[in-house]
């Protein structure tokens, strides 16, 4: 059994503090959704867990099965069993899915001549083209086809934890569906962990949720059931103050320095 | 230019070959004395390290460096690379610019000493585009050229194979200045690699390139710098291209020490085409120096530039590049792109992009960018577990293919990833 433990963790973005305090256990085979307004810290929470470059952690701990990941560079987070899949999937010219995972397994330790067979059956499995997968990482995907392609890795990576930040916004239902039904199958085959972050209900009347939490000025102010992700469905986020400040990435903050 | 006692004319003249050939020796050898030593003052020279040039280091490298050398004695890289070509490649290998062994010769290809018709017929050598002055390191080539070899394909013929020439360079602290012409007759197609390789001794190489296309005829030129690191290189490639010709060239540099590649493409008939590109990695002290031109001369012509490369250590690299559009070109596409990946905090590149158009109707672009691997790329990749170095790796060697795609020879694409591959991996780690 695996146990995602978030402890006390405060984090900034250029000086800004977004997450303040927050507490959250995912445990192996746990579905578990966060919700809250724009704002709340959801996206921040999760460039945190994975380590993003930008965010400043200043306090709090994040453990995976007893590893402290906060500190940890970034692939070695993954290495550990934590799987991130962003909101925005980066394209990575001249870098095919295959050469990607096939790195990533074999410093696992895996075979790395599996990465076809893997992939190749969990493209069919998920809807993904064959095209979609000898063409560079996210390049000239939509967005519907970027998601799939998140939890298509994924599912080849195999990790304990899985992050999913907002993987269900640009899809259209049908592709909700085969998204939600992958990711379900891989909690309760694989035992794998789910944070699920997202806006909307839709998810979750095709993703069951053993947990709901809703993240409001970065900290967890409830938790309940299925249940609760209904309710605010009626009743939106005023209760928790609304739409906050939107908190952009860094990296869209800040100019790149050419060198 | 002053030059040493080595590099006098009576050093030119006495160099074998038909009175034809010595009588261009010296006309290049006077236009070369009487060319202003060039200084990193002018803009052409701007950044590069011609100013640490010393003449007098080198000797002149003459026909007692070019005894033939064996094919099978090419270093295993150089020998890859040939075999990528394809087993039915016709192979010519050339050492320190003289006489050359050819192997495989097929139907429509004609490979011999260059003769006295000039290359493209009557009017300015090929290597010296209209309106400018000669490169003083073409004169310095034509002063001293060996033995110049001309690849002619004759009108109307299609090469089934490529055609290989290796220059294989290893006179001690010698001036060698290799030469091929290509020249394609009209309505023929040809692919043509030149290699230009050479031992770990120091050099000072002068080599020219000279391709003349031509109407309706269709040229795929690779040029392959497998330099040792000792090694200086000052080179220039001029191409023209006649009406409804086509070229498409790569350069691919590698080696040297400081190593400048000077490429002139003269459009010069209605509808020419010419696609320039070229693919770099310096590491250590290397200096890659690429200047370009590209001159529309004749209207409705299209030129297509992407060169792309990447430093690493303390290594630099220079680009500038020209889009010249005379007066009556009108209809003119000319579109030029560079980018580079500097990979450590000593190394630089300088990348400056020029238009200099005297028609109206014209369509134009330069795009141009320096700077480091892309941060987002690298958490994408790492986040699904890549380790740091083998995400850098990937991105810089993914950034390089969609040139190295395009090299104009089929079957070297393979051998060129594993030489970038290679090279990415003889920097120092950060």
């Amino acid at each position: 059994m695996s146990e995602l433990v978030i402890e006390g963790l405060h984090a900034s973005v250029v000086g800004r503090e977004i997450l303040r305090g927050v507490d959250l256990r995912v445990g192996s085979g746990e579905v578990h959704a966060l919700m809250g307004p724009n704002g709340s810290g959801k996206s921040t929470l999760s460039h945190v867990l994975a380590g993003r470059p930008g965010y400043e952690v200043t306090a709090g701990s994040v453990r995976l099965d007893g590893v402290e990941l906060l500190g940890l560079p970034v692939w070695e987070r993954a290495q550990a069993g934590l799987f991130l899949a962003l909101q925005y999937p980066i394209e990575v010219p001249g870098v095919s899915v295959y050469d990607a995972l096939g790195e990533s397994m074999e410093a696992a330790g895996r075979e790395r001549r599996q990465v076809r067979e893997l992939v190749g059956a969990e493209a069919r499995r998920i809807g993904v083209d064959e095209a979609v997968l000898s063409r560079p990482l996210n390049v000239d995907l939509s967005g519907g086809e970027r998601k799939r392609n998140e939890i298509l890795q994924l599912a080849v990576l195999q990790p304990r934890v899985a992050v999913l930040d907002e993987i269900d916004s640009g899809l259209d239902i049908d592709a909700l569906k085969a998204v939600a039904r992958r990711v379900a199958e891989l909690a309760a085959e694989s035992g794998i962990g789910v944070l699920a972050i997202t806006h909307y209900q839709r998810l979750l009347s095709v993703l069951a949720a053993d947990k709901v939490h809703v993240l409001a000025a970065g900290r967890v102010v409830e938790t309940g059931g299925p249940e609760l992700a209904l309710e605010l469905e009626r009743t939106g986020y005023a209760a928790y103050g609304g739409d906050q400040e939107e908190a952009a990435e860094p990296a869209a903050r800040l100019p790149r320095p050419l060198v | 230019m002053k030059l040493p006692p080595a590099f006098s004319a009576d050093a030119a003249l006495a160099l074998p070959g038909p009175a034809w050939l010595r009588e261009r020796r010296l006309a290049s050898w006077e236009s070369l004395a009487a060319c202003e030593a060039p200084t990193d003052s002018e803009e052409i020279w701007r950044y590069s390290r011609i100013d640490d040039l010393d003449l007098a280091r080198y000797g002149l490298g003459g026909p007692a460096h070019a005894a033939p050398i064996d094919p099978a004695s090419l270093p295993t890289g150089v020998a890859e690379l040939l075999s990528a070509a394809g087993p039915q490649a016709t192979v010519v290998v050339s050492r320190n610019g003289g006489e050359a062994s050819v192997f495989n010769p097929q139907p429509g290809l004609s490979v011999a000493p260059a003769e006295e018709r000039p290359l493209g017929g009557p009017g300015e050598p090929v290597g010296v585009p209209s309106g400018q002055r000669a490169d003083a390191w073409v004169s310095f080539n034509g002063a001293f050229v060996l033995a110049p070899w001309r690849l002619t394909v004759s009108p109307g013929s299609t090469l089934a194979h490529p055609v290989v020439l290796v220059h294989w360079l290893d006179a001690q602290a010698a001036a060698v200045s290799p030469r091929l012409e290509v020249d394609l007759g009209d309505g023929a197609e040809a692919h043509v690699l030149e290699v230009v390789a050479g031992a770990d001794v120091p050099m000072l190489v002068v080599p020219l390139s000279e391709l003349s296309i031509g109407r309706g005829a269709r040229l795929g030129f690779g040029q392959v710098q497998l330099l040792g690191r000792a090694a200086w290189q000052l080179g220039n490639q001029v191409s023209r291209v006649a009406s409804g010709g086509a070229l498409r060239s790569m350069t691919v540099a590698l080696g040297g020490s400081y190593a400048r590649v000077r490429t002139d493409s003269v459009l010069e008939g209605e509808g020419g085409d010419s696609e320039l590109l070229a693919a770099y990695f310096g590491t250590g002290g290397q200096m890659h120096d690429l200047r370009t031109v590209q001159h529309h001369a004749a209207p409705h012509s299209r030129s297509d530039l992407l060169f792309k490369g990447a430093v690493a250590d303390e290594a630099q690299l220079v680009y500038s590049g020209l889009i010249r559009v005379e007066k009556g070109a009108r209809g003119t596409n000319a579109f030029q792109t560079n980018r580079n990946l500097v990979l450590s905090e000593g190394a630089r590149a300088y990348s400056v992009p020029n238009l200099e158009i005297e028609d109206n109707d014209v369509r134009c672009s330069h795009a141009s960018a320096v700077g480091p691997v892309d941060e987002s790329q690298l958490f994408y990749l790492e986040s699904r577990g890549v380790p740091a170095a083998a995400a850098e790796r990937l991105i810089v060697l993914g950034f390089m293919d969609d040139v190295l795609e395009r090299f104009p020879v089929a079957g070297v694409l393979p051998w060129l990833r594993g030489a970038f591959a290679d090279k990415f991996s003889t920097r120092r780690p950060h």
